[in-house]
């Protein structure tokens, strides 16, 4: 979106916002305790998938007595984002920013942090780090290589052809995580599945995504599952495959209702709540948020048909497991797909161990490269 | 080895009809635009225009075929306000063009909003693969009816301005104002026309993307296929068969990055993706020789004058 400098749709608004507001005086000053909160997404809300899953936890928080949310779509990694967020702090007078994408960080939310030192910022992310960033930043993510973990299990129990697919848009540490639980489920049922991953390059790319599912399918990959912000072309493809589907941010077993067998969703409620309570109480909003399944950060779509009654009690047994907490999908040895040893014997990462927020490799088992 | 390279062929094949038919229609519309002597850069917002008014009209009616329908009006809505604005003295037709571009997706993105989460009923394939037992290769050659469309419009596109008068007069119009003066050719009205039934060819191939392939409606569905499809038709020499070759072609070189990643090609992948661009690049290099560059140009384009 190009924009003509200083006026953007929201500074024109909000003008004429104040131009209404002045005309109809006697005003109703906004109560001095509300606690202004802006999000910021990079797609659509409603693209059934991952920005979806951050607004629908918006909308529930906009019922919230003394919270006013303030929302911006479609703001793309790049100056426009500073200009939102600037616009959101100077003109709604947001305290606490919410900007849900990974390319926001660095150095957009970065420098308007050390511009507006008064203004609180968490980045959905695992970028942040004490010491090297600043103190009114911080980051919130969620362990949903749990959750991939757990379709891992439920696609090997629905796969014949013991291929299963995985289309990723980059190689990310938080997409390799997922990545390598999906495939490190399924070969916890059955050590010779192997799961194809291919990289479509960006976040959402419709016409690629839908190609790469008949790409899959073609070869005899018969359970699908993604991390791309939308994943609805990919449920829908994989349906009219007649092959099955686990899901991924949010529940699209409307899209698939025949082969959808579960999906990993997020629950941001949980997390936005916490925060909102502490910027409320007058608190210091904490930095460094990480939570999963056990958490309530993270919730598994209800089963679809395609998965039979032993898959189901597996998936619930191990779930029942990660439950308790402390459990961990990375243990040694485990090695890459190149045949490195990356985790030796013995040791074992849970799901909050900041080693994985750096994770660079695919294990063994999954077909592809990283770079 | 033999295996992998019969998967990647295959996938290409498969790729190249699934994915070459929104291309076709926007360089078909392109192509009969501009040799009417204008460029309408605004089909990428008549691509994704007509891929939005496709979807809901197909959703609220129920009849996909309704959607195609109405795809091509809206594209033709947009071509004509295209072509009456660029009828007026001292227009600019390709910032006009970029205008209506943003204009098109905009007004997509805008009422498109209550679209991007229901289902709507598609278009159904027809199936040339019931001789064949494997369901890959039953599910390739389940072509669409609006590929089929696309072949039949680019020979009768083809044949209209080697062997009518109203595909002389066109060509006339867009090669020699003065000719088309003296022979007194309506220009504005010819050129009116040909933009508004261009972008409605636009709209139908908008119309494919969220109907047929990959058949949903959401706001990246286009990624600039309206635009590439333009720069085919330079590729393509302002020939309608041509036209055809280009688009599956580029659909072929698409489907190369996905499938050479599934038969463990996994280097380089972004390289592959580039695939389509570096063969036009190939392709305009080897084909341009001295002078003859944009050999078959209308002569009258505004980027040729």
């Amino acid at each position: 979106m190009t924009r003509l400098s200083g006026l953007t749709r929201r500074t024109v608004l909000s003008g004429l916002g104040a131009g209404a507001a002045t005309a109809a005086l006697p005003i109703q000053p906004a109560e001095a305790k509300d606690l202004t909160v802006g999000f910021i997404y990079v797609g659509p809300k409603d693209d059934y998938g991952y920005n979806q899953a951050h607004a629908e936890a918006a909308a529930i928080l906009k019922k919230t007595a003394g919270v006013k949310i303030v929302e911006e779509e479609k703001v793309a990694e790049t100056d426009d984002v500073s200009k939102t967020m600037e616009s959101m702090i100077k003109l709604d007078g947001a305290s606490l920013l919410f900007p849900t994408s990974f390319g926001y960080f660095d150095p957009y939310m970065l420098k308007m942090a050390a511009k507006y030192k008064d203004a609180q910022f968490r980045h959905c992310g695992g970028l942040w780090t004490k010491d090297k960033h600043p103190m009114n930043t911080g980051s919130y993510f969620g362990y949903i290589g749990m959750g991939q973990y757990l379709n891992g299990i439920a696609a090997a129990h629905a796969t014949k052809t013991k291929k299963l697919g995985f289309i990723a848009a980059k190689p990310i540490p938080q997409v390799l995580i997922n990545v390598n639980s999906f495939a490190l489920g399924a070969r916890s049922v059955d050590p010779s599945i192997a799961t194809t991953v291919i990289f479509t390059g960006e976040w959402s790319m419709p016409v690629k995504e839908a190609e790469a599912s008949n790409s899959l399918a073609d070869k005899g990959v018969d359970v699908i599952t993604c991390h791309v912000d939308g994943p609805k072309v990919i449920m829908e493809t994989a349906e009219r495959r007649g092959i099955f589907a686990c899901g991924y941010h949010a529940n699209q077993a409307k899209l698939a209702p025949k082969g959808y067998l579960t999906g990993a969703e997020w629950n941001w409620i949980a997390v936005y709540n916490k925060f909102i309570a502490e910027a409320k109480a007058g608190k210091p909003i904490e930095n460094f948020v990480r939570g999963g399944l056990s958490d309530g950060f993270i919730k598994m779509s209800p089963y679809g048909p395609g998965l039979n009654a032993a898959g189901r009690k597996n998936v619930d047994t191990v779930k029942a497991e990660i439950m308790k907490g402390g459990f961990s999908v990375f243990k040694g040895p485990l090695k890459d797909n190149k045949g490195n040893m990356v985790v030796p014997a013995g040791k074992a990462f849970v799901e909050t161990a900041v080693e994985l927020e750096s994770q660079n490799y695919l294990v063994e088992g999954v077909l592809g490269a990283i770079s | 080895m033999i295996d992998s390279l019969a998967t990647v062929a295959f996938s290409m094949l498969a790729g190249s009809l699934r994915v070459s038919t929104p291309f076709l229609f926007v360089s078909l519309g392109e192509c009969l635009t501009e040799k009417s002597g204008r460029i309408n850069l605004g089909n990428e917002g008549a691509l994704v225009l007509g891929a939005m008014v496709a979807y809901a009209t197909s959703y609220e009616t129920g009849n996909p075929w309704l959607g195609v329908f109405a795809a091509a009006l809206a594209g033709l809505c947009l071509g004509a306000l295209h072509g009456a604005i660029c009828s007026l003295a001292r227009v600019n037709d390709v910032a006009m063009g970029i205008a209506f571009m943003l204009a098109g997706t905009g007004i997509a993105f805008f009422f498109g909003k209550p679209y991007v989460q229901p289902s709507a009923p598609l278009l159904p394939g027809i199936s040339f693969g019931f001789w064949s037992d494997s369901a890959q290769v039953k599910n390739a050659l389940l072509v669409s009816p609006l590929f089929l469309l696309g072949i039949a419009a680019a020979l009768a596109m083809h044949w209209c301005f080697k062997s009518t008068r109203a595909g002389l007069r066109i060509r006339i119009v867009g090669d020699s104002q003065d000719a088309a003066l003296a022979l007194g050719l309506p220009i504005d009205r010819t050129r009116f026309l040909a933009t508004a039934a261009g972008s409605a060819l636009a709209g139908i191939g908008g119309a494919f993307l969220s109907l047929y392939y990959p058949g949903s409606w959401n706001e990246g569905l286009s990624s600039g296929q309206g635009l590439m499809a333009v720069a085919l038709v330079v590729f393509a020499r302002w020939n309608p068969i041509n036209c055809l070759y280009a688009s599956l072609l580029f659909g072929a070189a698409g489907a190369l990055g996905p499938s050479l990643q599934t038969v463990g090609v996994t280097w380089g992948y972004y390289l592959f993706y580039a695939t389509p661009y570096v063969v036009t690049l190939a392709v305009l290099i080897v084909t341009a020789r001295g002078g003859t560059s944009l050999r078959g140009m209308p002569g009258q384009l505004s980027i040729g004058r």
